[in-house]
């Protein structure tokens, strides 16, 4: 079996604050295979986004304490050194963004901001990497690329600065794309094109791509495989067609209970999981989930769950036994869902 | 942009015709008293009294006194500060002379001053805000703190007693007469006149560069200019001072502006003949048409500085376009 792309390993930040100890991840494990693509699914505060700017560096150290493994082809990017870290972002992993509006710099013109991008990483000249610019936006549908290079980015729409940060982030061909709510701050219809545009570059870059969201709906047609995170730890990992089809945690079930369906009759209203995400500093004892948990036990309040591999690589941190999961996911939630 | 100036302009019309009539109400009309009678002197006679007051217009009626100051505004070749209404009483001669006369010293001070001010306060605010906490960082918050508390004239004083009387390393205060502008500032006269000056807004600046540059690094676009492989250098000095400085340019004019309209403490410590000193004198001798002279010299700058940032803003901010 070939090297994975990144693997992570019992990933955990925390951040010293005033308040106390906020542990945005705390253990987080998972591999990234060539060309696959990772949802990775959670409430705001759930440490996805931490995780993923963990991975590129983007976390200072002097601001958080950081410990597990990130191996990007084997390489660990949490003891390299930033000479290396700098190679590697924007040419081997790049990453766009939530807010497409914020997200360039609004005194410089969008061609300047990919050339800058290019040439971080290549010895060419500016011209060359401009021709490359407006390359990179035509790939991305952009039209009269060669005009909207000169342009600002206020003069362009928010989903052409997502695509124009799309292009950027795929201006150096790089092995993984991480793409941190890349619809969210967007038009419904608009989202769709840029998920489309995402599936379509990845193949024609070959990329793999972690695509972080807190809609189920956006990972169950673009992802290989998903990852549902709560309050900094993994909740269930598996294939898409496991979590969709054959889930074993009540946090997934809240989570696809909760997404409105149009395919189905409107008989009932929708059902939201109850309470609110936990605060990172005062973490529930025992199973984080468990103040929410409809199927709450005894052993949920004391002890930690850890995360069980069922069959393959389908695993839940819960402590229903694998045959009341399956029972109550397809009484209860396979038929409302 | 051609309607906007326009529209600029006009507006900076409206606000010295505002100055011009409040400064006439202040100091021509509201004092107690007559002012031909603050005019006259000691030896007066009814008959010199009417002499002053018809020299002053002071029998015409309220409207025509205003207006004889009022065209004094208006940059037409001998309207501007005409010597009929704005004569200075104390020494008899045009306030139009006598603030060109002292323009070039304030200059020097202003233009020394607000150099010094951007030297000191901008490479402070600038290691203040990316090494945040370090030592460096409280060593320059602290001078800010001293610089913004510090009064002007005791900074003045302060400094005259150090390298003036103590370590006789610079030179007094007072301009001795004949020396020329430029004998002066090779001699090192208004090296202390700067310092003082500029002390309390190289403090505020120090800490508007540091506040604006903490800002400025925690915004999403730093974020991905970080993502892009960036060197740190590249991303503080391309992507976070670019929009950390730009609304420094704003405050810097506004400040030029009102320091040419005369430093009033600084010139009158260290004796300097600027305008500022002129200010103060015509004050104290109730020389209103000079007081006038003045204010209105200075609300010009002001107002001219205005318009020239909010031009400039556009170069440096492409968002900002005027309609």
């Amino acid at each position: 079996m070939p090297e994975p792309l990144l693997q992570v390993k019992d990933l955990k930040v925390h951040f010293p604050t005033d308040d106390g100890l906020v542990k945005a991840v705390d253990g987080v494990s998972f591999t990234i295979e060539q060309g696959e693509t990772l949802g990775v699914v959670g409430e705001s505060g759930s440490g996805k986004s931490v995780t993923f700017l963990t991975v590129l560096g983007l976390i200072s150290k002097k601001e958080a304490r950081i410990q597990g493994e990130v191996l990007f082809r084997g390489e660990d990017l949490l003891r390299a050194p930033d000479d290396v870290l700098k190679s590697i972002r924007g040419k081997s992993i790049s990453m766009i963004f939530q807010d497409p509006m914020t997200s360039l710099h609004p005194f410089y013109k969008v061609g300047v901001q990919i050339v800058e991008a290019i040439r971080a990483h290549l010895d060419i000249s500016k011209g060359e990497a401009m021709a490359q610019a407006v390359e990179m936006l035509r790939r991305v549908g952009i039209s009269r690329p060669e005009e909207r290079v000169r342009q600002y980015p206020h003069e362009f729409s928010g989903g052409m600065r997502q695509r124009a940060m799309i292009a950027m982030a795929l201006s150096l061909n790089p092995d993984l794309l991480i793409a941190d709510e890349p619809t969210t701050a967007l038009d419904v219809t608009v989202q769709a094109q840029i998920l489309d545009l995402i599936d379509r570059l990845k193949e024609e870059f070959s990329a793999s791509v972690v695509m972080i969201t807190h809609d189920l709906g956006v990972v169950a047609e673009h992802c290989d495989d998903i990852m549902v995170m709560y309050a900094g730890k993994p909740a269930e990992y598996g294939t898409r067609q496991e979590v969709y089809y054959d889930s074993h945690h009540p946090y997934t079930w809240g989570l696809l209970q909760s997404i409105t369906r149009i395919d189905l009759p409107r008989t009932e209203r929708l059902r939201p999981i109850k309470g609110l995400p936990p605060s990172l500093i005062f973490v529930p004892s025992g199973c984080p989930f468990h103040p929410r948990c409809p199927y709450v036990m005894d052993v949920c309040k004391v002890e930690v769950p850890q995360l069980v591999t069922s069959n393959g690589r389908h695993a839940s941190a819960c402590h229903l036994s694998l045959s009341e999961k399956e029972r109550i996911f397809h009484n209860d939630v396979a038929v409302q869902a | 942009m051609g309607r906007y100036l326009i529209r600029r302009f006009l507006f900076g019309i409206l606000v010295l015709w505002i100055v011009s009539a409040i400064t006439f109400l202040i100091f021509v009309k509201l004092p107690a008293g007559d002012p031909a009678r603050r005019v006259a002197g000691r030896q007066i006679t009814a008959e010199r009294l009417q002499n002053v007051r018809v020299a002053l217009g002071l029998d015409k009626p309220w409207y025509v006194q205003y207006g004889r100051f009022a065209k004094g505004l208006v940059p037409f070749p001998g309207w501007f500060l005409n010597e009929q209404a704005y004569f200075s009483y104390a020494n008899q001669v045009p306030v139009k002379e006598e603030i060109f006369r002292r323009l070039p010293t304030t200059g020097v001070l202003a233009a020394g001053g607000a150099a010094v001010f951007l030297v000191i306060g901008i490479p402070i605010g600038i290691v203040s805000g990316i090494r945040r906490r370090s030592l460096a960082d409280r060593a320059g918050m602290l001078f800010a703190l001293v610089g913004v508390s510090a009064p002007v004239f005791w900074i003045a004083y302060l400094l005259l007693f150090l390298f003036w009387a103590k370590l006789g390393w610079l030179p007094g205060s007072s301009i001795p007469p004949g020396e020329g502008l430029f004998e002066s500032v090779a001699r090192g006269r208004f090296i202390l006149p700067w310092i003082t000056i500029s002390l309390t807004y190289a403090a505020f600046y120090a800490r508007m560069v540091r506040g604006n540059l903490i800002e400025t690094m925690s915004e999403d676009y730093i974020r991905t200019a970080r993502a892009k492989g960036l060197s740190e250098r590249r991303v503080v000095f391309k992507h976070g001072l670019r929009a950390a400085l730009t609304p420094i340019v704003t405050m810097f004019g506004m400040d030029l502006g009102y320091l040419l309209g005369g430093a009033v403490i600084t010139e009158t410590v260290f004796n300097l003949p600027g305008i500022g000193q002129y200010a103060i004198r015509s004050l104290f001798t109730t020389d209103f048409p000079a007081v006038m002279g003045v204010t209105l010299f200075a609300a010009i700058f002001i107002v001219v500085a205005n318009l020239i940032i909010d031009v400039a803003y556009a170069f440096l901010d492409p968002r900002v376009r005027y309609a």
